[in-house]
């Protein structure tokens, strides 16, 4: 997987190009908005991230550019600016996903994961499936290794959504984003009791547990342990 | 004030051209008038004239020579119309009657209408009067020339003229001071909200551009201002409480984070120590964090900016996904979850920030009220307001700290212990206000219980 990072602050842009690298992504690396948009348009990137301020060419005219010559690379936009209206115009030029500094690093990694995959995540299947766990999307059913599963709307939606992102880290803010639609972090960690809470419902009396905890980013659903 | 700045002001440009046409319509009708009168008294003169000149020669025709001279003689006498002119001369232009001394050389080939000069005595002065007379030819050669003096024409000229100065002046004279009277009036308005945004500019943010009171176009801009100098002046209030409260809570975990890492370094380097400082470390730069956060939305809801954000939603909704997101936690901690949803209370309001205070009014309740205990959440109308309303069971807010705990950082001595920013209820204070709505801490007994009263949406269109 090929990566541009367009980050003019080099102590960052260090820090993501080493971390992307060991993730195992190839990346290249541009400190300057101008050169970032020519490197874009040059190379058929699978992702990029870039930083929303930028000397030369600030970020969302880079992705309203791409997004003019029909590039349709997925984009991720960093942001010191938190507020939901500056993420909406993020999203609005054409970004694919908007993280607001600071951020942990597992949170950026899931969220290039789920940007990298979004062509298969969104397409309007019938059935899911991840091992022996199916979900009928039509009749909103849920069952594992043929048997029912209960579970409660949003139960059926937190499933979904990690169904969805099946062998993908998916992130506490994440959920809270994709099922709640809330943006912005509770006092309580809420999200923890809602998952354990569907693992009972999915794990519990099989053999092989398929939601995982992944210490210090979230959640991951799939067939192999880690 | 200067002259100088008077003299550049837009309003006296302004009332000068507005004048020009003024001067321009007073010379017009002076003209007509002077042109009018002058023809009408020529023609007045020319008719005298040719009347006298037909009955003259009817005299002379009837009755002769010796007749003519003698009521030639007899009108030019004293006893004669004043400023009629008479000459009656023979062929060789010898005077015979009249009060004329010569025939005017100008005049002796000439049969058509003349004007010439001639000195008078008046009061023992000489001098030149204008004549206007026409000749005629008597049967025998005789001559006869009949005139008028035109003294009052010129005499009326010279009124015209004086007039028509006098007027002139006057205009521009009353043009001027009223230019000026207006612009100095303007001026002095316009200088009022200048000298205003001058001391603004110097720092004084309270002052204010003073209203004449008359309620005139000028009251009605300074108005204007004056609202927009009181948001300038909320808006930097509202920054200064930010830094200020950015600068009093984030310095001293900040400095605990420094120390801690200054701790590790100076000690012996044990890759272990590291690590679990290194944790202890992102753990507070979260905490950090999470305080940042929460300030940043409460300035958002303050600055009044989110405004543009608003939708018309329904509460119900709103409170049922909150319900949901924190019913695992309440059955977890054993507490009972209750809700009171009436269905179609909607308002205008920040989807976000409201669903953000919700979910911090039911953090708090859950997080203060101790097993065994009940929280609540409810929807309703009362009357023409749409109220949300979070009860629990638990320790309850004193009523003399019910107003301190929503400032901010406010953490009540009982609640020390447990975790959390000390922002959650300022946060529903500023959203509340956002909202224009009421905030009512009141005692559940036990417990708490908080209302947030809105406004109802108005009613949706079609």
């Amino acid at each position: 997987m090929h990566i541009l990072v367009i980050e003019d602050d080099a102590a960052t842009a260090d820090y993501l190009v080493k971390g992307l690298t060991e993730s195992g992504y190839v990346v290249d690396h541009a400190g300057e908005g101008r050169d970032g948009l020519f490197m874009a348009l040059g190379q058929n990137y699978d992702a990029m991230i870039v930083d929303r301020m930028l000397p030369g060419l600030d970020g969302l005219s880079i992705v309203q550019t791409l997004r003019a010559q029909q590039k349709r690379t997925p984009v991720l936009i960093l942001s010191a600016l938190a507020q939901v209206d500056d993420r909406v115009k993020g999203l609005r030029a054409g970004g694919d996903d908007y993280l607001t500094k600071p951020y942990a690093f597992s949170e950026l990694l899931a969220r290039l994961e789920a940007i990298l995959r979004r062509g298969t995540s969104e397409t309007a299947v019938q059935r899911l499936k991840v091992a022996d766990l199916e979900m009928d999307l039509l009749s909103r059913t849920v069952r594992r290794a043929g048997k029912g599963i209960e579970l409660q709307p949003r139960e059926f939606k937190l499933l979904e959504y990690l169904m969805r992102h099946a062998g993908q880290v998916v992130t506490r803010t994440m959920l809270l984003e994709g099922v709640w639609d809330y943006h912005f972090d509770p006092q309580t960690n809420v999200i923890d009791v809602h998952v354990s809470r569907l693992r009972q419902k999915i794990d519990r009396g099989f053999d092989r547990p398929l939601l995982h905890t992944v210490r210090g980013a979230g959640y991951s659903l799939r067939a192999e342990a880690s | 004030m200067r002259t100088g700045r008077l003299l550049r002001t837009s309003t006296f440009r302004r009332a000068l051209i507005y004048m020009a046409p003024f001067g321009v319509l007073v010379v017009i009708l002076f003209g007509f008038l002077y042109l009018g009168t002058l023809g009408l008294i020529d023609a007045q003169a020319n008719a005298t004239i040719e009347a006298e000149i037909r009955g003259l020669a009817e005299q002379y025709g009837s009755r002769g020579l010796s007749r003519l001279t003698e009521v030639i003689a007899e009108r030019s006498g004293s006893k004669g119309e004043k400023g009629s002119i008479y000459l009656l001369t023979g062929p060789d232009l010898t005077p015979l009657a009249g009060n004329l001394n010569g025939w005017p050389s100008e005049a002796v080939l000439k049969d058509g209408w003349l004007s010439f000069e001639v000195e008078r005595n008046e009061h023992g002065v000489a001098t030149a009067h204008e004549i206007r007379a026409k000749p005629f030819r008597l049967a025998g050669g005789f001559r006869l020339l009949v005139g008028r003096d035109m003294a009052e024409r010129a005499a009326f000229q010279q009124v015209i003229a004086k007039t028509l100065a006098l007027a002139l002046v006057i205009t521009i004279i009353l043009g001027v001071s009223g230019a000026l009277y207006l612009s100095r009036k303007l001026l002095e308005r316009v200088e009022a909200v200048a000298e205003t945004s001058r001391t603004i500019l110097r720092g004084d943010f309270t002052r204010r551009v003073p209203l004449a009171g008359s309620g005139d176009e000028f009251d009605h801009l300074s108005a204007s201002l004056n609202e927009m100098l009181e948001q300038i002046e909320q808006l930097m209030t509202g920054m200064r409480a930010v830094t200020d409260s950015l600068a009093h809570d984030l310095r001293s975990p900040l400095t605990r984070l420094k120390g801690r890492i200054e701790v590790a370094l100076r000690g012996s380097a044990d890759a272990a120590r590291y690590r679990e400082t290194l944790a202890e470390t992102i753990a507070d730069a979260d905490a950090i964090l999470a305080t940042f956060n929460a300030l940043l939305a409460i300035t958002e809801a303050e600055a009044g900016t989110a405004r543009a954000s608003m939708t018309r939603l329904e509460l119900g909704e709103l409170a049922r996904a909150a319900l949901e997101l924190y019913e695992p936690l309440a059955e977890g901690k054993g507490l009972v979850l209750g809700q009171e949803i009436e269905d179609g209370v909607a308002i205008v309001g920040h989807p976000q920030l409201l669903a953000q205070s919700v979910a911090n009014l039911l953090d708090n309740a859950i997080k203060y009220t101790p097993a065994g205990g009940a929280v609540s959440l409810a929807v309703r109308r009362a009357g023409e307001r749409a109220e949300l309303i979070v009860a629990d069971s638990g320790p309850g807010i004193p009523a003399e700290d019910r107003e301190r705990v929503l400032e901010r950082f406010v953490r009540l001595d009982a609640s020390r212990t447990s975790p959390g920013s000390g922002l959650g209820l300022s946060l529903v204070a500023a959203v509340a206000k956002l909202h224009r709505a009421e905030l009512r801490l009141e005692d559940n007994a036990p417990g708490l219980k908080l209302t947030v009263s809105f406004d109802p949406a108005p009613p949706e269109p079609g």
